[in-house]
């Protein structure tokens, strides 16, 4: 390959073909037609990605761990946890809301943050991650079902509302649900799936390269095969 | 594109990837394509975008009305008793606790779906019209209601967790109600239904392109 062919895009929102250009860290590229986001070039997106994965996982256990809060009203005591109070909603009867909280809140996420760790520490690793291609495809399909923020608000309603009547006691999983809901957040703003489909074409030229005997030059791309 | 006259990748028969992005030709003869990259099925347009939608956004027009006059949630203690509908718990929670929170609940539970149904709604219209107004709005439009439409699943966790909690005690039973069911079936047929839209179909008709598939 001696010029390097143009790289088309499409827009996913109007279908406008445009022509990529390499974009500087932290910039973004938008459609001329309708505006939408074309594609980022976030800054140093694997490690940030990687790290905020790491520590989100951490507090997404707390808070599953944890009861959320505690009333306490003449003697009686009560905590839950959030899966407590799914399998509470079960019993009452309400098994379709049941699902959805439960699918919402805990499934979506923990689906969301165990992909991008398959996914990102083989690459991190210098390997080419195994199945990839279905990683990123649950990734773009889960995410808009992880909710952990709208349910971060609904524990705040529900204090206030309790508060009307009741004492109430936050508990170790109200702050992990706060802290794990900015970390998404951070997820969600350092993940460029666009950064992660070059890295792995990039192993993939490597490994057919390495497969079909051929030498590599030193010049040539080999970042993704030896880290 | 050469020329500077907007081209969309369909016109010019090539399919854009909705899981990786990448643009490829499509194969000389008729049958299915796949991304040479992730091995995605490919179409030029999200099959059946229209009908699809519509089923979802109908079937969440018709939940919406139990979602709305059924009781969400029974409340009752040694001294009072109240079963609520979504309004009626916003307009009691207005009155007597928090005015803000009151008016969250009020922009997650009323106007969010609403607006969503309306939005939607004249999307789908406007598409089948293959209406040339405004296109550039109306992806906007496409886009807000994308991004706001999983806030009104907060009721929905109000009620889990004001449920689950004072269950236990016997000074007070919080019940979820048959709304709830409703109500977060509208809220995950919206999602469903937005999904389904293709916004690509807005621009179709300012290429005077016709697209299939
Ligand atoms: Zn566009
Ligand atoms: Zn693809």
């Amino acid at each position: 390959m001696a010029t390097e062919p143009v790289k088309l895009i499409a827009c996913h929102d109007c279908d406008l073909l445009q022509r990529e250009i390499d974009l500087k860290p932290g910039c973004t590229a938008t459609c001329r037609r309708c505006g939408s986001v074309l594609y980022r070039r976030a800054t140093d997106s694997i490690n940030r990605t990687l790290a905020f994965t790491v520590a989100a996982s951490v507090f997404f256990l707390i808070a599953n761990i944890f009861p959320i809060f505690a009333i306490r009203a003449q003697g009686d005591y009560s905590a839950i946890t959030l899966f407590e109070s799914v399998q509470s909603l079960w019993n009452q009867g309400m098994k379709p809301v049941s699902t959805v909280v439960f699918l919402t809140a805990m499934v979506a996420p923990a689906v969301e943050l165990a992909s991008m760790g398959y996914l990102l520490v083989p690459i991190k690793l210098g390997r080419l991650p195994r199945r990839y291609v279905f990683l990123m495809q649950t990734l773009r399909y889960v995410q808009p079902w992880g909710m952990i923020e709208v349910l971060m608000l609904g524990v705040l309603v529900s204090i206030v509302k309790l508060t009307q009547n009741f004492k109430v006691i936050p508990g170790v999983a109200l702050w992990s649900f706060g802290i794990l809901t900015l970390l998404l957040a951070a997820v969600a703003a350092c993940f460029s799936p666009r950064d992660v489909w070059e890295r792995l074409d990039e192993g993939e030229r490597a490994k057919n390269a390495a497969a079909s005997g051929r030498q590599l030059q030193p010049g040539e791309k080999t970042r993704a095969a030896h880290g | 594109m050469a020329d500077g006259k907007p081209t969309s990748a369909a016109g010019m028969g090539l399919y854009s990837c909705h899981v990786c992005s990448k643009v490829s030709r499509a194969p000389s003869f008729s049958r299915p394509a796949h991304c040479p990259r992730c091995g995605t099925l490919l179409h030029f347009r999200k099959p059946r975008s229209i009908a699809r939608c519509w089923a979802f956004l109908l079937a969440g027009y018709i939940l919406y009305i139990p979602a709305n006059v059924l009781t969400m949630m029974e409340t009752g203690s040694l001294i009072s008793y109240r079963k609520d509908t979504i309004i009626s718990g916003v307009i009691h929670l207005w009155n007597n606790g928090n005015k803000v929170i009151a008016l969250i609940v009020f922009i997650a539970s009323i106007t969010i779906p609403l607006l969503k149904l309306i939005s939607l709604t004249l999307l789908l219209v406007t598409v089948q019209r293959r209406s040339t107004w405004q296109p550039r709005q109306r992806t906007r439009l496409y886009r807000m209601v994308e991004l706001i439409g999983r806030w009104s699943m907060l009721d929905v966790y109000v009620v889990t967790l004001l449920a689950a909690l004072v269950q236990l005690g016997n000074m007070a039973v919080v019940k979820a109600g048959p709304a709830a069911v409703a109500f977060g079936a509208v809220v995950v047929l919206t999602m469903l239904a937005s999904m389904e839209f293709d916004p690509r179909l807005i621009w179709d008709p300012i290429q005077k392109e016709e697209v299939h598939d």
